[in-house]
């Protein structure tokens, strides 16, 4: 039993992929705390499926590279998302409406464009994820997004909580609302895409929520929520890399699976705001 | 009511003044506020009293720095208000506020050291003093360690004016403070109001209780859209006043749909 339950971890790529989903799990986990107060999960929905015509493009122009497909995402979201901004100034459009229209231009612009260059299968992978086919190079360039990525918004908290909390009031007491909105979107752009080899586009969103929304139904602490969800995220993904194995279902899926189901059971037994156990009504 | 508050600031020993002159707003395209000149000085609690869509809203948020403006100036203490200011600060409708964000009592508070301890600098013990006694002036001490929505609508009210305390500010703009509160909480905040004014500082806060106007502020700002009259409470609050804010409106609203 036991031999059968440590038998996957003798295979370097196994470990990889362990290594892997900690550290996607851990950034991911922190990061979806931003998106949850922010309350801005489908819009950041949208930008993680306009990565994929970025990366089709990429692989068409320069070749499949860590870089090709970084650089190529980052540009795909970030022209989408300034993109829609740009057609609901310029027209009567609101900008969730000029979202969907252009992202899913663009995904069915991607597929396309993918399904010509490439395999079916790798296809595949970049949807809803391949953590068993990553390289070493893959894991230090996660290592590394994920420490840039978790030192920005750690270095930014105070003045990020203020600015979800209430921009208005944040901006009378000199925080620069704006410019901390859009980087903010940046790095959780690439937040995404550092969890892209392992849940695939289709799926980074749940990675990207779940976990500080789980934790959300838990506890009103601000600090909670973060490294509450950090460690859930990075907890829930090693955990569903090792069922994946035991009982041989896909990871990117068990992934966003398994912290479906926690969130699930906080929404239920939640002590404090499950269903199952309503908290006595707010005082007047 | 006396007008004291034209002498000097009994906080700071100066004579305080906010100046709006000539302001003028737009908000996609439309005038939301145009022709607004008062004058008022610390010591003094003022209404904006107007009908919906008058632009009391919009007044203090251009006081507070958070709208351009584009035509017309703002004074405060002789130096031009452009951006944000630490001395100003604005406080805004309780049912604008998302409640449920995960932030306590103190939590909140601390957001007005925020000038002073910037990005990521711990907060020093000056700080820390400052935002106790800001909790402890509006009476939350024990409430400090709350999260925000397990609070009543004067508790929620005073958190942040406690804020604006810790913030060490000197204007204080509240969006209809009084909005939704029960009675006991109602004169309470009123109190309160007058305790900071007596203190030397500014309070303008919109206002739509017409029975509690008197009661409550020294000086009326008549808005719809310009300012029809500014002074204290006698000379403006007055039936002719009033009829020329609310009946300038349903005027206006007929013509647009002509």
């Amino acid at each position: 039993m036991i031999a059968w339950l440590l038998e996957p971890l003798q295979h370097p790529f196994n470990q990889r992929a362990l290594v892997a989903a900690l550290l996607i799990g851990l950034t991911n986990g922190y990061a979806s705390a931003f998106v949850v107060l922010r309350k801005s999960a489908l819009k950041v929905g949208s930008l993680s499926h306009a990565l994929l015509p970025g990366i089709a493009v990429a692989i068409l122009v320069a070749g499949l590279n860590d870089w090709s497909v970084f650089l190529g995402s980052l540009v795909a979201a970030l022209l989408i998302g300034l993109g829609s901004l740009a057609v609901s100034r310029g027209s009567r459009l609101d900008q969730d409406s000029a979202l969907a229209i252009l992202y899913t231009a663009a995904f069915s612009g991607g597929i396309i464009l993918l399904r010509r260059i490439g395999v079916a299968q790798e296809m595949e992978g970049w949807l809803f994820g391949n953590i068993m086919g990553l390289r070493d190079s893959d894991l230090w360039s996660n290592f590394w997004i994920s420490c840039g990525a978790l030192g920005v918004l750690t270095a930014l908290h105070r003045p990020l909580l203020m600015t979800l909390f209430d921009a208005e009031v944040a901006a009378t007491l000199g925080v620069p609302v704006r410019a901390l909105n859009y980087l903010l979107l940046a790095v959780l752009i690439v937040v995404l895409i550092s969890s892209l080899q392992a849940v695939g586009c289709m799926l980074a969103l749940g990675l990207l929520v779940t976990p500080a929304a789980t934790v959300y139904l838990l506890t009103d602490s601000t600090n909670a929520l973060f490294w509450g969800g950090s460690l859930l995220g990075g907890l829930a993904s090693v955990f569903a890399v090792l069922a994946g194995w035991w009982l041989n279902i896909e990871q990117g899926p068990a992934i966003v699976l398994v912290l479906g189901i926690v969130f699930l059971l906080a929404f239920l037994f939640s002590p404090k705001y499950g269903l199952l156990r309503r908290p006595p009504a707010p005082q007047r | 009511m006396t007008h004291s508050s034209h002498d000097t600031c009994a906080h700071c020993g100066h004579h305080h003044e906010l100046r709006v002159e000539d302001l003028l707003v737009c908000y996609r395209e439309v005038n939301a506020l145009q022709n607004v000149s008062f004058a008022t000085s610390c010591g003094a609690c003022v209404a904006l009293i107007g009908p919906n869509g008058a632009g009391k809203s919009t007044l203090l948020k251009a006081i507070a720095g958070l709208l351009p403006i584009a035509a017309g100036r703002i004074w405060w203490r002789g130096t031009k208000v452009a951006k944000w200011s630490r001395e100003i600060a604005y406080l805004p409708q309780r049912e604008n506020v998302d409640w449920q964000f995960p932030i306590t009592v103190r939590g909140v508070v601390r957001m007005g050291r925020y000038p002073q301890a910037g990005w990521w600098r711990p907060f020093s013990p000056a700080d820390e003093t400052a935002i106790d006694r800001a909790i402890g002036l509006m009476g939350l001490a024990d409430l400090a360690d709350r999260q925000i929505s397990h609070l009543s609508g004067g508790q929620q009210q005073r958190v942040f004016l406690a804020r604006a305390l810790a913030q060490e500010a000197h204007v204080l703009l509240l969006d209809e403070p009084f909005t939704g509160l029960d009675r006991n909480s109602k004169s309470a905040l009123a109190t309160t109001l007058r305790h900071l004014t007596e203190e030397g500082r500014l309070v303008i806060a919109s206002h739509h209780d017409m029975e509690t106007v008197r009661d409550i502020y020294d000086e009326v700002l008549l808005l719809n859209r310009h300012a029809i009259a500014f002074g204290p409470v006698a000379d403006v609050f007055t039936e002719a006043g009033l009829s020329a804010t609310f009946g300038a409106m349903a005027a206006a609203a007929g013509k647009e749909v002509a």
